[in-house]
Formats: structure tokens, C-alpha cells, sequence
């Protein structure tokens, strides 16, 4: 025998790591348009593009972290917060309490961001201090109750429409552009992804390292309270103990399902879109078909270990 | 023993090997050279089951062959030692010395302490003596590699394949590296050992293959071969050329300008253990290179003028103008530009393009309102690309995937673009083929008589003695003796070395 090898036909996986999740997409959604009565109607799509929005916000925060080799825990907590913080500053104006919120978002991104940078701390370690301590200050904050929104502007942002789209979605849309722009078109997003992709080297190069990191964790927690401010617009009430609840996992799912590598340097913004997309028809489906939460849950493990292993980076060159 | 016949191996776009017929006798030492690109890796690969041929025959012992995996050849008796060091920092270096053959006492458990007791024993070997429950991490890179050999030889290896494994050596280090492989020699063991240092190969090596753009293009004894021969056929160059440019591409002539004010300046910098009251002056047009062993403290003295290693005292000016503790930002940002050592930990972002890597440190310039420009970064891309011959199917290529020379080449145009007025190289033309080599120095001394001050790192003594101006020896943290004039010669520089030491 000889070592003569035949060129093997292998599978061509190359593109799917990139564009498997909108492939996902478009056979889930075929295969509703046939079996699933009712699932091409607007009311559908509305329900769930509503119910996505907030899941897709704090994606594309996470996908920025994620893009730093990094990762953020605390983003439930934050909503939490922003959400607890709403009644509280209703009073003065639904201006003031959305800024409230915001400044909470700034601030917890801002610890976790000096942590990260600064302190040293790995990042999973450093944002789950305020995923434990977050949540329970939001409590705190709100007393343990669950309090009734009935502020119209507010609500309007929850559930009002604008051109026949609800306004959270054109929210959602919006940043997805802004942050999309971030990352492709300013000094920022690239100083991001350098970090993300060798960070002594980006250091030794003289870049300002721990501000981008800062505000990296900045943005993720802001792009959170803005989900969790919204949350509270839609449900038209606050409960500091529900809001958000999980949520971090959502978003890292819908960051690695798109595509985006958690060993940093990469930023995929449109696959998180579709990420989210992706798990969010998934549940709609077997809701549709009346299937267990629980086997729900499982369906969307295979998938998440798919999309990991499609993605994995060859270790042979 | 070890043999292929008629091989060719296809990438997409190249021919990485093109009938490539390779024999190693037993207890031969046969060198393998070319310039990176040639195939060498490409056929490493091959020989030890990474890569399939896609023709050919691979014979070993006598018989045909094929390693369907790394571990088939490894188990065959096949060894390889890769350029960079292929261990577990973390681990303690006894465990990676028995990494999966750990011993084992009679309850099956790891036997810590004849382990312990027997990586001492095999390590005192090789010249470590380092306490082998350490982290492997924390030991100097020439006494990783150590371990990194006494490891592929204790697999019972009848070949043992070597890839540049002095790049990362001292002198002294080096002489211990070549017993072990006399000794390997003596007990019948095939060699095969990639370099690109020329002294070494003819101190070492019985045969000599050469290849050049995937094909062999002589095979033989070395000692047959003349030195001058085997450069104009690695480099295909015409031999008058060869003699004409030397052995190093640096012109040799002095060209900074004594009476000028110093462009850097470092008084007295110190940093616990490491560094003890350096001070040295870098003229305009100067290249003043930085001498001694591994540990001396020259990579933490470059490191600490840039800002990326913490001093607990000292001073560095630039232009006269005092940076107040050094950070990365603020050096960057008064001219200075270091290349690190490590190029792949610490230079390149091997998953950015060309493109963005050189572009890197100067975006704000190259932007407005925080938005870049990418007709900007275009322009200065293909500057530096152009100026320093950047060998890359196209600004969008991955930085990982070029050749070492190429990737360092890279790194340069990003310091470069950065408008520095002092250069700090540490080991510029480590691991890169003979060509980029000559490139890369030139280059530093083309951008020496342009006024820049270049401080080199070399311990390629050849490349040091040529390329610099003016060396300073460093020992233990301490300068120990500065070469000027006359003086920088290969004979003063170990003589300053070894009368600072007490060894």
C-alpha cells in the first residue's frame, strides 16, 4: 500500500459557521408557513417580534463583551434595576426615570468595566458580583413589590405603534444599526475587536486598553437598562424579581448561535439579530405544536451545541 | 530510515511541495533548509502525519509507510520539537516532562516522587536546573525548549525531527543542546534539524537538502558544500551577489551622528531584581545594540522605556522632554516603538487583516469625529506595504496566515505608521527566512541614516556586531560594559559577556 490519497470529496462546511443561523431561519420559517396554522398572520409576527426585542438589546451588549474575549453576567441584574428604578423617578417626568435608569446602567457597567480592566478580574468573575448584588439592590430598591406603571408616554414606548410597527421594534432596529455601526465604521469598534484578538499586543501597541474595555461594559450595561426600561414599558409594571430573569443566557445564546467566537476578536452583529431570531421562532414552533417547555429547553441545547461546534476554530492548519 | 519519495503536497493556489524526494540515514544529522515558503514546514508536516501527501511514498525502516495522525508517527518512534515551545505553562515542568507516561506506584496512582526525583535526574541532562516542581511557565524560554527536547527524546524516538530549535537559545545553551545531539548522534538516532543559522549547521550537521519553492534543488554532504553555495542556492541568488551583500545585510557603517543631542535617553532605570540602574543614550541615526545572555535584562530594559514592564526608578527622556513614568499610551505617543520579542503573543493580531494590524495604533489619525476613514488607512497600508515589501495576497489576508518574515513585516509598518523617532527591536529577524532577514536589516539601516535611534536586541552575536553602533552589555540586570568604535567586534562583546560574570 502506498500513501497515494485520492482527493476526498469532503463536505463543504466553510460558510456555515457565517451564514448557518439565517439558513436555520429561513427552513424553520418554511416549515411553519406549512405546518403551523396561523403563523404567517401579522398578529403573530408582531408577538414575536415584540417578544424578541428585548432579548436582541441585550444581545448585541453582549456580543460587544463577547468580542473583547470577555463575557457579561450582571445584564439581567441591570434590567432589574433600570426596572426598579422607573417608578421610583416617575414622579418627576418620564424623562427623569429614564434617565435614572440609564445612569444605573452606566454606573454598573462602569464597576464592572473597572473591575474587569483595571482590577484584573476575569470577567465572569467580575460581573457576577453585580449578577448576585445587582438584582438584590433592585429589590431592595423597589421594597419586594411589585408596582403598576400607568405613566401613557412610557407605555406608548411599550406598546404603541409607530407606521403600523411597534415602536419597541423600531427601538430594537435602531441600535442594532447603531451598534453595527460602532463596530464596523469607528476607531472605537476597531480598538474593540483588536483588544478582543490579542490584547498584550494591543496594549504594546499603545492603544488605551482599559478604556475601551470600560467602556465596553459601559455600553453592555446601558444597551441592558434601555431592555429592562422597555420591559417595564410593555408589561406595564415593575417587579425587580422577575424582569430579566435569565436573560444573560438568552443573549450569550443568541451571540454564539450567530456566529460570533467567544475567544473574542470577532463581532457579528447581524448574526445576533439572527440569533435571536433563531431560538425565539424555535420556541414559538414548539409552543405552536404544544410541546413541553422542557423539550423546548433540550431543543435548544442541540442547538446551541451545534452552532458551537460548527463554529469551532480548526486546530490543524 | 526516514524517506519520501517523489511527494507533492497542494494547497489551494500552491504547490507546497512539488516531487520532493527526501532520504535520512540513521544516525545521520541532515539539515534542512530554505527560506520560509520553500516547504520545509510543509514537508515536517508530512514526514510526521500532520498532513496527508497527496502523492508519493513515505518509507520508514525499510518499508512503506503512512501516519494518519501525529500520534501514528509519534508511536512509529518519530519526534518532533516545533519552534515554539509545545507545552502547558501551567503545569510543573515534571509533569510536563511525563506528560501521559506519568509513573505510576503500585495503587496506580502518579507517583509524585520518583517523577519528581527522575525529571531532575534526566533535566540535569540538558544543563536545567530549574526545580522541576515549578511551573514550566515561569522558566526562561531556552530552558522550556530544554524540556520541550528531553521530552520528544524520551520517547524512545528514532527520529527526531528539530524546527529551529536554537531560535530561542543562548550561546551556552546552544553547546548544550549540540552534546545532547552528539550524544543522539553516537546511539544511532536520524536527525533532522531546521535552522536558519548558518555557524550551526556546519558545526552540526553530516547532510545537507536544500529547498526552494517546494522543489529540492540540491542534496548532499555538507561538508562538500561551500558556505557561500549554499546561500545563493537556498536564496537562488547569483554567488557574486551573495559576496558582495556579506553575511548580514547591514552596510557596517557607522552612521549616527556623535555630536547630536540624544534622541532617548534612559537614566538609571530600575525595576526590583530585574534591572539595576540602567542608563544608556541613543543619538539620532544611532543604532545602539542591546548585549548578553538570556535573563540579562535586555527585553524588560526595551519593555520598560516603552512602559510595558513597571520600573520602580528611573527616567526616560525622549528628545529631551522627561515622560514621567512610562506608560504604553504616553511612549507610543512621544515616539517611542517597541517590537516585542514574542511577536505572535505580544505584536501581531493574527485575526485582524494586514490591513487593520498596520493600521492599528494610529486610527485616531486616521479618522474624524471617531469615524475612520478607510481611504486614509488604504493610503498608508499601501505605503508600508510597498516600502517594506509586505508579501500578502491582499490588504484582507488574515495576519496569521503570512510567513513569520511577512507577519514581522507587519508588525514594523504598524510601528512605523506610528511616526516614531526611536525604535526598540527585540530580536527583529527571530524565526524569519534568510530573505525577510536581509529585508528586515537593511531596513533598520535605512531607517538609521533617516535620524531614526534604533535600539537592537539581537542574540544572533553576527547580526548585533554588524548592525550596531555602539553595544551595551547587560548582565544580570546590570550594564556591564559598553563597545564602541573598534571595539564591537563578536571577540570584546564574550569578552565583556563572560569578564561581567564570575562563571
Amino acid at each position: 500500500m502506498t500513501t497515494q490519497v485520492a482527493a476526498r470529496p469532503a463536505l463543504n462546511l466553510k460558510g456555515l459557521p457565517q451564514y448557518g443561523v439565517y439558513l436555520a431561519i429561513l427552513l424553520l420559517v418554511l416549515y411553519n408557513i406549512f405546518f403551523t396554522p396561523y403563523f404567517l398572520t401579522w398578529s403573530n409576527v408582531r408577538i414575536q417580534l415584540i417578544q424578541v426585542a428585548p432579548i436582541v438589546i441585550v444581545a448585541l451588549g453582549m456580543a460587544l463583551v463577547i468580542g473583547t474575549e470577555g463575557i457579561d453576567l450582571s445584564v439581567g441584574s441591570v434590567m432589574a434595576l433600570a426596572a426598579a428604578l422607573i417608578p421610583l423617578y416617575l414622579g418627576y417626568g418620564v424623562v427623569a426615570a429614564i434617565l435614572a435608569s440609564l445612569v444605573a446602567g452606566v454606573a454598573v457597567g462602569f464597576i464592572n468595566g473597572v473591575l474587569v480592566a483595571r482590577v484584573g478580574l476575569q470577567p465572569i468573575v467580575a460581573t457576577l458580583a453585580l449578577f448576585v448584588g445587582g438584582r438584590g439592590l433592585a429589590v431592595v430598591i423597589s421594597e419586594g413589590k411589585l408596582k403598576d406603571v400607568r405613566n401613557p408616554d412610557l407605555i406608548y414606548l411599550g406598546s404603541g405603534d409607530l407606521f403600523g410597527i411597534p415602536v419597541l421594534v423600531w427601538i430594537a432596529a435602531a441600535l442594532v444599526l447603531v451598534v453595527a455601526f460602532l463596530v464596523r465604521r469607528t476607531v472605537f469598534g476597531r480598538r474593540l475587536l483588536a483588544v478582543g484578538g490579542n490584547r498584550p499586543a494591543t496594549e504594546l501597541a499603545g492603544l488605551p486598553v482599559k478604556r475601551v474595555l470600560i467602556t465596553v461594559y459601559v455600553l453592555c450595561a446601558v444597551l441592558a437598562s434601555i431592555a429592562g426600561l422597555l420591559s417595564v414599558a410593555r408589561i406595564q409594571s415593575s417587579d425587580a424579581s422577575a424582569v430579566g430573569l435569565l436573560i444573560e443566557l438568552s443573549a450569550i445564546t443568541a451571540v454564539v448561535v450567530g456566529g460570533t467566537p467567544l475567544t473574542g476578536g470577532k463581532v457579528r452583529v447581524l448574526g445576533t439579530v439572527a440569533g435571536a431570531l433563531l431560538m425565539q421562532l424555535v420556541i414559538a414552533t414548539m409552543i405552536k405544536h404544544n410541546l413541553q417547555p422542557s423539550t423546548t429547553e433540550m431543543v435548544q441545547a442541540v442547538i446551541i451545541l451545534i452552532a458551537v461546534y460548527v463554529a469551532r476554530e480548526r486546530k490543524t492548519r | 530510515m526516514l524517506e519520501v519519495l517523489d511527494v507533492s503536497k497542494i494547497f489551494p493556489g500552491v504547490r507546497a511541495l512539488d516531487q520532493v524526494s527526501f532520504r535520512l540515514q540513521a544516525g545521520e544529522v541532515h539539515a534542512l533548509v530554505g527560506e520560509n515558503g520553500a516547504g520545509k514546514s510543509t514537508l515536517i508536516k508530512v514526514l510526521t502525519g500532520v498532513y496527508q501527501p497527496d502523492s508519493g511514498e513515505l518509507r520508514y525502516d525499510g518499508r512503506t509507510a503512512q501516519f494518519g495522525t501525529p500520534m501514528d508517527a509519534q508511536h512509529a518512534g518519530i519526534s518532533t520539537i516545533y519552534q515554539e515551545v509545545n507545552l502547558i505553562p501551567l503545569m510543573s515542568v515534571a509533569h510536563n516532562l511525563f506528560l501521559g507516561r506519568e509513573p505510576r506506584n503500585r495503587l496506580g496512582l502518579l507517583d509524585e516522587n520518583r517523577m519528581h526525583r527522575d525529571a531532575r535526574e534526566i533535566l540535569a541532562g540538558y544543563g536545567v536546573t530549574a526545580d522541576v516542581r515549578r511551573r514550566l511557565g515561569t522558566l526562561a524560554l531556552g530552558e522550556q525548549q530544554m524540556v520541550a527536547l528531553a521530552r520528544a527524546v524520551m520517547i524512545d524516538a528514532k527520529v527526531v525531527i528539530m524546527d529551529e530549535p536554537t531560535s530561542s537559545l543562548e550561546p551556552r545553551e546552544v553547546e548544550t543542546l549540540f552534546g545532547v545531539i552528539r550524544e543522539l548522534h553516537g546511539r544511532g538516532i536520524g536527525i533532522i534539524y531546521v535552522s536558519h543559522r548558518l555557524d550551526e549547521l556546519y558545526q552540526i550537521c553530516d547532510a545537507v537538502t536544500i529547498l526552494r519553492d517546494g522543489k529540492v534543488v540540491h542534496t548532499g554532504k555538507l561538508a562538500d558544500l561551500e558556505r557561500i553555495r549554499l546561500v545563493s542556492l537556498m536564496l537562488g541568488r547569483e554567488m557574486s551577489e551573495v559576496r558582495r551583500e556579506g553575511a548580514t545585510a547591514f552596510s557596517g557603517a557607522a552612521t549616527g551622528d556623535t555630536g547630536a543631542a540624544p534622541v532617548l535617553r534612559a537614566s538609571g532605570l530600575t525595576s526590583r531584581r530585574k534591572l539595576h540602574d540602567i542608563s544608556f543614550e541613543v543619538r539620532p541615526g544611532e543604532v545602539v545594540g542591546l548585549g548578553g545572555l538570556l535573563g540579562a535584562g535586555r527585553s524588560e530594559t526595551i519593555k520598560a522605556i516603552g512602559g510595558a514592564y513597571p520600573l520602580d526608578s528611573g527616567d526616560v527622556q525622549v528628545n529631551g522632554v522627561d515622560l514621567k513614568k512610562p506608560t504604553t499610551v504616553r511612549a507610543v505617543r512621544a515616539g517611542i516603538a517597541v517590537q516585542p520579542e514574542d511577536r505572535k503573543a505580544e505584536g501581531i493580531i493574527a485575526g485582524l487583516s494586514v490591513r487593520e494590524n498596520i493600521a492599528l495604533a494610529v486610527l485616531p489619525q486616521l479618522s474624524r469625529l471617531g469615524l475612520v476613514s478607510e481611504s486614509k488607512i488604504d493610503a498608508i497600508v499601501e505605503k508600508y506595504m510597498t516600502r517594506l515589501r509586505i508579501k500578502a495576497s491582499s490588504p484582507h489576508q488574515l495576519v496569521g496566515d503570512l510567513s513569520g518574515g511577512n507577519q514581522q513585516k507587519v508588525l514594523l509598518a504598524r510601528l512605523l505608521a506610528t511616526g516614531p523617532k526611536v525604535l526598540l527591536l527585540d530580536e527583529p529577524t527571530r524565526g524569519i527566512d534568510v530573505g525577510a532577514k536581509a529585508e528586515v536589516q537593511s531596513l533598520i539601516d535605512e531607517l538609521a541614516a533617516e535620524g531614526l535611534g534604533v535600539v537592537l536586541v539581537s542574540s544572533d552575536a553576527e547580526e548585533l556586531i554588524e548592525g550596531a553602533d555602539r553595544v551595551v552589555v547587560l548582565r544580570d540586570g546590570v550594564v556591564v560594559g559598553v563597545l564602541t568604535g573598534a571595539q564591537v567586534t563578536t571577540e570584546d562583546l564574550m569578552s565583556a559577556i563572560a569578564a561581567g560574570g564570575n562563571e
